[in-house]
């Protein structure tokens, strides 16, 4: 395996860590689709910083995208407060934002190479060769750098406020009682994966940042019922999509991302079938283990 | 403008856009009430491999084929999103969530793939994602027009079905309905929506059709039909703008605009429903703290008269021109509420409740007869509901929530009895009884 290839994996499995690991408390607090819905309202964001700046530079664009991020989560938030059901005040929000931004860059940026499906699809091929430079020496690719520094970030994050995350994914109005700030925790969950999924998608397109949100903590959650092991069993499972994807979409030559969500979505089938205590299979080999039993003891 | 009238394409642009809104917006008004107002959203990313699959399969881009394609995979997520959530411990929002990602990352391979490899014409094949409402030609309109048709003629047909699932799936049951059947073709006909949807409007665009105009009409009814025809109304409507500004502007795009005009039917929704809107919500508590207001100064003002008495007295002149130390009802209450407190006291002088006067350099409050009258009904009110709390509310916890407005509505004579019973024999029978009160009356009886 060459460097060019290990480059790829290393910013896939750097995603899938990211992302995985705040996925866990998404899935936790019944909120999975929220990545789906930042991940489109950012292209506001992405619209605006360049037509105010006029730059495709980075820093920008990063900005814009994670305020309006930020934002689709308070709208979301305000609109489910108001009486309107969280899913459909998602959908209104992330369609509205994202309808302004196609319609921002249909008008005002139409002759600058900005398109949609690179911002959608991304093409996370191209990372090893947009390398980072500190004065004239190159540092390695750039997606690492910031993928290496978000995940740094969320692990960081959720490692001094385990505690606190936890209870309140699992029983806020306890987390409330016991007089831990559930808004403030909301929010700083809801940063983290605007700032993920903006920071995957610069570089990996938002599909595969929008998977790896949902799809390793899923599986994980199959696999485990305590949150330590979930959030490091779906690190690991986003890692092994990472692998397995890049195998796969060297062998069709097809789009990476696609095939590492593809990948995800297969280990997720697996755990779906398989998982000890909770696949399907093993679930009916256990119902009739306990049927043998039965008819035993008649006997 | 008006010349945009007379190109055919221009009308046939804009028939479609506006039976695609009704379409969608009445479909989606019971995927709101269903709560799963992403499905469409899903349903729109999952259609993509199958559009790939029927290109490989059918070699060309004829709409039909490919349309097929989009409804076969569309199907097939529905039905994974059902096995997810009924075989495992996965939620629903998340078995949609992974449904959407791994389809449609199943479905970038399956096109970039087709794309490599070079396979026929597919140029274009992606703007089968995206939409292209422009393009829409007659043969297109006709097909939406038919699908839409049928969509709109099956919600009026199972309109009781789809009542039932939407609010109570298990009395459905109970009834002897096929419930899972009936949960089927609803998800079957937003399938097909989302199909139709796909080729002029794109993918996320076909999810706000089938969300904004729902939630947008939510807010103006209480009546599922009202809101069915309103969803459909605004889902029209919306198509039929974003069209037109589209084609006043020609650079931008149709379908965003679409959009953008449902969006907007959705904000007028927010601020200016009756009832629900945010305008109406904030006048109700708006008169609810100036009624509140009132209600404490009147009872604050009874009450330092009460102070005096020991037992009921009949009021007369003399004992109402006392008065009560007007400066220290206002003293003790933070800024915010002395202002609404001055706002009331001002409110109930003009109604000719109560008095101000000055007597020593003191602002001393003097209740009028009619003033009392509404005092001692208010405090009567609110000290019956006391009782009522505090000795009845655990044989009838469902009156609790109301307020003590309306405690005549709900309890029977013989309840109110007992409660004036239970008042006096806590002593907390209003002591400054009004003469013209029936029950004033009674009480100089005794």
């Amino acid at each position: 395996m060459d460097s060019y290839a290990l480059t790829i994996i290393a910013a896939g499995a750097l995603v899938a860590g990211s992302c995985g690991f705040i996925g866990c408390f998404l899935i936790l607090r019944r909120m999975a689709l929220l990545g789906d819905a930042i991940s489109h309202s950012v292209l506001l964001g992405i619209a605006l910083a360049f037509l105010v700046t006029q730059d495709r530079g980075i820093v920008p664009m990063f900005v814009g995208a994670a305020v309006f991020g930020l934002l689709t989560a308070v709208i979301v938030q305000a609109l489910d407060r108001g009486g309107v059901a969280e899913d459909a005040a998602m959908g209104v929000t992330f369609t509205a934002l994202f309808a302004l931004g196609v319609v921002l860059l249909t008008a005002f940026a139409g002759r600058v190479h900005l398109d949609l499906e690179h911002v959608l699809y991304g093409e996370i091929a191209y990372v090893p060769w947009d390398v980072l430079y500190v004065g004239e020496t190159p540092i390695g690719p750039k997606a690492l750098w910031t993928l290496g520094a978000t995940f740094l970030v969320n692990v960081a994050l959720v490692a001094i406020f385990y505690k606190e995350f936890k209870i309140c994914s699992f029983d806020p109005a306890m987390a409330a009682a016991l007089g831990i700030n559930v808004t403030f925790f909301h929010y700083l969950l809801m940063a983290m994966v605007s700032f993920s999924t903006v920071a995957a998608f610069e570089s990996v397109g938002a599909v595969l940042a929008v998977a790896m949100l949902i799809v390793p903590g899923a599986t994980a959650y199959l696999l485990t019922d305590r949150l330590e092991r979930m959030l490091t069993l779906s690190v690991a499972v986003g890692v092994a999509s990472s692998v397995l994807g890049y195998v796969v979409a060297t062998l069709l030559d097809a789009s990476i991302s696609g095939a590492m969500a593809g990948a995800a979505g297969l280990l997720l089938t697996l755990a779906l079938l398989f998982s000890p205590s909770q696949g399907i299979v093993s679930k009916a080999f256990a119902r009739r283990r306990v049927g043998l039993k039965r008819e035993d003891m008649v006997q | 403008m008006w010349n945009m009238w007379y190109d055919p394409n221009f009308r046939w642009v804009l028939a479609g856009s506006v039976l695609l809104g009704v379409a969608g917006g009445a479909i989606g008004a019971f995927s709101l009430l269903r709560k799963r107002s992403l499905l469409g959203d899903v349903l729109a990313h999952a259609a993509l491999p199958g559009v790939c699959v029927a290109f490989l399969l059918a070699g060309s881009k004829e709409p039909f084929p490919l349309l097929a394609g989009a409804a076969a995979s569309g199907l097939l997520g529905v039905y994974a999103v059902d096995v997810i959530t009924r075989w495992s411990r996965l939620k629903e929002e998340t078995a949609l969530g992974v449904v959407l990602t791994v389809f449609f990352g199943v479905g970038v391979v399956l096109l970039t793939w087709i794309q490599h490899s070079g396979a026929g014409n597919q140029s274009g094949l992606d703007s089968f994602l995206f939409g292209q409402s422009a393009t829409l030609v007659q043969k297109d309109v006709a097909a939406i027009g038919a699908v839409a048709a049928v969509l709109i003629a099956a919600l009026f047909l199972f309109f009781k079905e789809f009542k039932l699932l939407c609010f109570d799936r298990g009395f459905g049951e109970g009834l002897g309905f096929p419930m899972r059947f009936i949960d089927g073709l609803l998800m079957s006909l937003i399938v097909l929506s989302v199909v139709i949807g796909l080729q002029a409007v794109g993918v996320v665009l076909m999810a706000a059709l089938l969300i904004t105009p729902g939630v947008a009409a939510r807010y103006w009814t209480e009546r599922l039909d009202v809101m069915l025809l309103l969803s459909g109304l605004f889902g029209g409507f919306s198509g039929a703008m974003g069209t037109v500004f589209s084609a006043l502007a020609p650079r931008l795009p149709t379908g965003p605009l679409i959009v953008l005009t449902a969006t907007a039917v959705f904000l007028v929704s927010l601020v200016a429903a009756p009832r629900r809107g945010l305008v109406a919500k904030g006048l109700r508590l708006w008169s609810l703290r100036r009624k509140v207001a009132r209600e404490n100064l009147l009872r604050d003002v009874y009450e330092a008269y009460e102070t005096e008495l020991e037992q009921p007295v009949l009021a007369d002149e003399a004992i109402l021109s006392r008065g009560v130390d007007f400066d220290q009802l206002l003293s003790g209450v933070s800024s915010a509420r002395l202002q609404g407190r001055s706002r009331a006291a001002r409110r109930l002088m003009r109604e000719g409740l109560i008095r101000i006067e000055s007597r020593e350099g003191r602002n001393v409050c003097v209740l009028t007869p009619k003033g009392l009258e509404a005092a001692w009904d208010v405090v009567h009110r609110h000290r019956l509901w006391e009782m009522f709390l505090t000795h009845e509310a655990d044989l009838q916890a469902d009156h609790v929530d109301r307020d003590a407005d309306t405690i005549e509505h709900f309890l029977t004579p013989d309840l109110v009895e007992a409660l004036e019973r239970l008042l006096s024999v806590h002593h907390r029978e209003p002591r400054l009884l009004p003469s013209v009160h029936p029950l004033g009356a009674h009480g100089r009886k005794e």
